[in-house]
């Protein structure tokens, strides 16, 4: 479990005057579950990509298994599985189809392909549909087919890039159900996510990533309990708050307040009782009727507001929307 | 290494072969497209067909290995599927080599059909062994020119409409249907240019129906022309990566 299996130093990429990934450095231990945290963006993707051979860094250098990335990445692709962020297969084969191709592809002895693609489909709940097109499956379906074509080779590491992305809630549930079985399995996991409850429910560790530099390290406990040091106060109105929010910052020049929704702040620090108080004279002051407060425990996107200082809606915006 | 990377080439070209090449409208454009074409200059002039064959086998070796390029590389491209080949054990140039074979075979497989087709029909004997030493390298050059072509735009119909361009231009100045030494000076220097020029004049050679080069000379040429597309290919498709 102590084994560094992982090791990135300084890596550096540079797209014309962007740079995407910042000189970061960080160690990822054998059967660990390792995420990328940030907002779009922040040079998640850029750095799987580098790792797993895609792209070529302008800086820096990383080790996989003890092989250099620079010079190895061949050998490197034997112990790796990868599932990008795009489900990338082939429309045109079956779900079997698509596994036995990559199992081809990485050397699996021809007697073993069949089997393990039956099996990987079996465990994706996939096999009744096995000789259907990859194309008529749903989007978690396929989703679950890139992961099963990613371990057909039993990599010793499997990367994933934003996992969960685009999947409705009962998808995204299953896959982190798999993922977490893949890690008691002793698999070493790195994903790149930019779901804030997601990294706080798989990861041993967790790297918060911001305009391509790494900020913290550590894992999503230990990154909340640094957070412990103050109350979190949510507050429900049944009106539209935020054309008030300045008069709330006012009256509450010890706190950091958050819109959450329109009707819906977020009160971080001071003394529990004071706050209470004064959202109750705000709210009597302006005629605003309180539907409900609650002192809520640190999660992680509160950690993560304090550590990065950016506004949590930012890790809600889904690659290529505003 | 070397084995990691035969081993995907192999599995790539039967995978790309099932999928695109043998499907209606590759072998439309690849056997199809080149007899309609020859069909029209013989209801022209129906004496002179036998001169027309090099010519019919050239044009079939163009279109059937740059008939499903655009497709097995820009479309990949666009879904994620060709990056999801190189997360496989390969490198890229293995990988882009894959891709060119897949059109090599499926230009081999169109190119015999029309040649045995057309010489037990018309009762010739070219020389089956100088055939082969121009058909080869001629499908290596055309498949490879048609992958540069196809890594120079993003999009398959930009591609698709670049591929027509050479297609068409080598068509008419290559001596496919209308003799070289007929064309004003310029054009006869410009059709020496033309990796097609080549494999016409190879193939001519090799039913003997007279050029003044060897097929070993045209062979090189040819050899040379493959190298030329191949290399900037690797190249640009590398950078589309970065």
């Amino acid at each position: 479990m102590n084994d560094v299996i992982i090791k990135v130093s300084q890596l550096t990429k540079v797209f014309k005057d962007i740079t995407a990934v910042d000189h970061i450095s960080f160690e990822i231990k054998q059967g660990e579950v390792f995420g990328f945290l940030g907002p779009n963006g922040a040079g998640k993707t850029s750095t799987i990509r580098i790792l797993t051979g895609i792209s070529k860094p302008n800086q820096g250098s990383a080790s996989i298994l003890g092989f250099d990335i620079s010079s190895e990445m061949v050998r490197i692709k034997k112990y790796i599985g990868v599932v990008p962020e795009i489900s990338n297969l082939y429309d045109e084969l079956s779900g079997l189809d698509n596994l036995i191709f990559m199992a081809q592809l990485y050397g699996v002895p021809k007697a073993e392909r069949k089997n393990r693609a039956e099996a990987l489909l079996e465990m994706f709940n996939l096999y009744e549909r096995k000789h259907s097109l990859f194309r008529t499956y749903s989007r978690g379906m396929k989703r679950s087919l890139t992961i099963a074509a990613a371990l057909i080779h039993n990599p010793k590491i499997l990367f994933l890039d934003e996992p969960t992305v685009g999947l409705d809630v009962m998808a995204a549930r299953s896959l982190r159900n798999l993922i977490s079985n893949l890690h008691k399995q002793g698999m070493t996991i790195f994903l790149t996510t930019h779901y804030l409850e997601e990294a706080d429910l798989l990861c041993d560790r967790v790297a918060i990533l911001v305009k391509g530099k790494i900020i913290a390290t550590d894992s999503p406990a230990r990154l909340k309990s640094a957070n412990q040091d103050q109350s979190v106060i949510d507050v429900v109105f049944s009106n539209n708050v935020t054309p008030l929010i300045n008069q709330f910052a006012d009256a509450l020049p010890e706190n950091k307040i958050t819109a959450i929704d329109n009707n819906k702040l977020r009160i971080y620090g001071g003394v529990p009782n004071k706050v209470y108080h004064n959202l109750c004279v705000i709210a009597h002051d302006n005629g605003l009727e309180i539907e409900s407060i609650n002192s809520i425990k640190p999660s992680l996107e509160d950690a993560f507001i304090k550590i990065t200082g950016l506004s949590p809606n930012i890790m809600r915006t889904e690659k290529g929307k505003k | 290494m070397w084995r990691d990377n035969l081993r995907a080439i192999y599995y790539i070209v039967l995978k790309d072969i099932k999928t695109y090449y043998l499907k209606p409208p590759s072998i439309s454009w690849g056997i199809v497209f080149p007899i309609a074409w020859t069909l029209a200059f013989y209801l022209r002039h129906p004496g002179g067909f036998i001169n027309l064959i090099p010519g019919l086998i050239a044009m079939t070796i163009l279109f059937s290995t740059t008939a499903a390029e655009a497709v097995v590389i820009n479309f990949e491209l666009r879904l994620g599927s060709l990056e999801r080949l190189l997360l496989a054990p390969v490198n890229l140039s293995a990988v882009l080599i894959g891709k060119i074979l897949g059109g090599v075979v499926f230009g081999l497989m169109m190119t015999i059909v029309i040649t045995v087709g057309s010489t037990l029909v018309l009762g010739i004997y070219p020389n089956y062994f100088h055939l082969f030493l121009i058909i080869i390298p001629s499908l290596f050059v055309f498949a490879s020119l048609g992958a540069l072509l196809c890594v120079l735009v993003k999009e398959v119909f930009e591609a698709q409409t670049l591929l027509n361009l050479p297609r068409f231009l080598m068509i008419f100045l290559s001596g496919v249907v209308y003799p070289i030494s007929a064309m004003p000076a310029a054009l006869r220097y410009f059709s020496y240019i033309l990796p097609l020029t080549h494999t016409v004049n190879g193939l001519r050679n090799a039913f003997g129906a007279g050029s003044n080069t060897t097929v070993i000379y045209e062979m090189l040429i040819l050899f040379g022309f493959f190298l030329l597309f191949l290399i900037p290919a690797v190249k640009l498709l590398s950078k589309k990566f970065e």
